[in-house]
């Protein structure tokens, strides 16, 4: 676990230095620009798929589907970050302990 | 006139780390959920220092998906940091020295505030550092309060927390979406709807975490169609 931690910190360093180092010319490569505007959305909105229906393998229909519709109307309603997650947690928790869905 | 812009930029700085230390919470909870121990987290917060690849990084490893998966993942997210240091510092123009420094602070924040606030150099850059400062200690206050707490519990499924995940993830993509042109947005949202839909549909054929990794195509292929359209010379 250390090892993952200390290189993932130490390239996503790196990542945050390089656009120092690398003349500014390169930014004008607009397919560089676009790939890195759209790249936060795919990997992003593919970590909501996969951390909402994925257990290990397989897919599940669990209460973490509740909890991610509250977080989506919450956000609607523009709830600032920590509101948003703590009304997931909490539905999820509850949906949990009445029983509804496991 | 520059007391009263130094002000509205210290206040500023000071209300965005408040807010983001309080999402760091979330991250210290849902590490330790994932697995990490108090100094991991620490550490995480400490020198990777971008929330998007730190959530993706114990969210990878916390749903089995194994190290080189959750590196990539994370790096992935964090090459988002390049272009925003390659546009900053044509603004901020820092002496060599500092450079390393401003590197570790150079964050979707911090960034935001320099463009701003760029009515000058010395502006700029003090609304950069003041940004990237507040929201770096603030984070690490809110990790180490977020982990701590939830080190105490025994089952963190039974608070949600596992919900918790997803729920950020959606709150991290959400700004993305709706803060560009209507037209730009409808391109984001169609794109995250793809990418969810690829991921979804991997989840039963491939090992847990590359699903993420392969809707980073839906992005490249994206990035693809888009430029040839819009840009007619290419």
């Amino acid at each position: 676990m250390w090892m993952t931690v200390i290189v993932a910190s130490l390239g996503t360093y790196l990542e945050k230095l390089l656009g120092y180092l690398l003349p500014h010319s390169f930014l004008e490569r607009e397919s560089i620009r676009r790939m890195t505007g759209l790249l936060p959305v795919s990997l992003l909105a593919a970590l909501v798929a996969v951390q909402t229906f994925a257990v290990d393998d397989a897919v599940s229909i669990d209460a973490r589907l509740i909890g991610l519709t509250v977080a989506f109307i919450a956000l609607m309603l523009r709830a600032p970050f920590i509101v948003v997650v703590f009304l997931a947690a909490i539905s999820t928790a509850l949906i949990r302990w009445i029983g509804w869905l496991p | 006139m520059n007391n009263s812009k130094n002000r509205e930029i210290h206040l500023n700085a000071l209300s965005i780390g408040l807010a983001t230390g309080a999402y760091a919470l979330s991250f210290g909870a849902i590490s330790i959920a994932s697995g990490l121990d108090f100094w991991q987290t620490q550490t995480l917060s400490l020198f990777m220092f971008t929330g998007a690849s730190q959530f993706a990084l114990v969210g990878v490893i916390g749903a089995g998906g194994g190290a080189l998966v959750a590196v990539v993942t994370a790096l992935l997210l964090g090459a988002r940091n390049s272009l925003y240091s390659l546009s900053l510092s044509p603004v901020l123009q820092l002496r060599r020295r500092y450079v390393p420094f401003a590197a570790q602070l150079t964050i979707d924040e911090s960034t935001g505030m320099a463009f701003k606030y760029n009515s000058s150099r010395n502006i700029s850059r003090r609304a950069f550092f003041a940004t990237g400062l507040s929201v770096y200690i603030l984070w690490n206050i809110g990790t180490a309060l977020g982990s701590l707490g939830a080190s105490q519990l025994s089952d963190p499924g039974m608070l949600g927390l596992d919900a918790a995940i997803p729920a950020g993830f959606l709150a991290l993509l959400w700004p993305r979406l709706v803060n560009s042109s209507p037209r730009e947005n409808r391109k984001m949202i169609s794109v995250a709807i793809v990418s969810a839909l690829v991921a979804f549909l991997l989840i039963p054929i491939l090992r847990p975490g590359l699903p993420v990794l392969a809707s980073a195509l839906v992005a490249v292929g994206a990035s693809f169609m888009w430029g040839k359209k819009d840009t007619p010379c290419g």
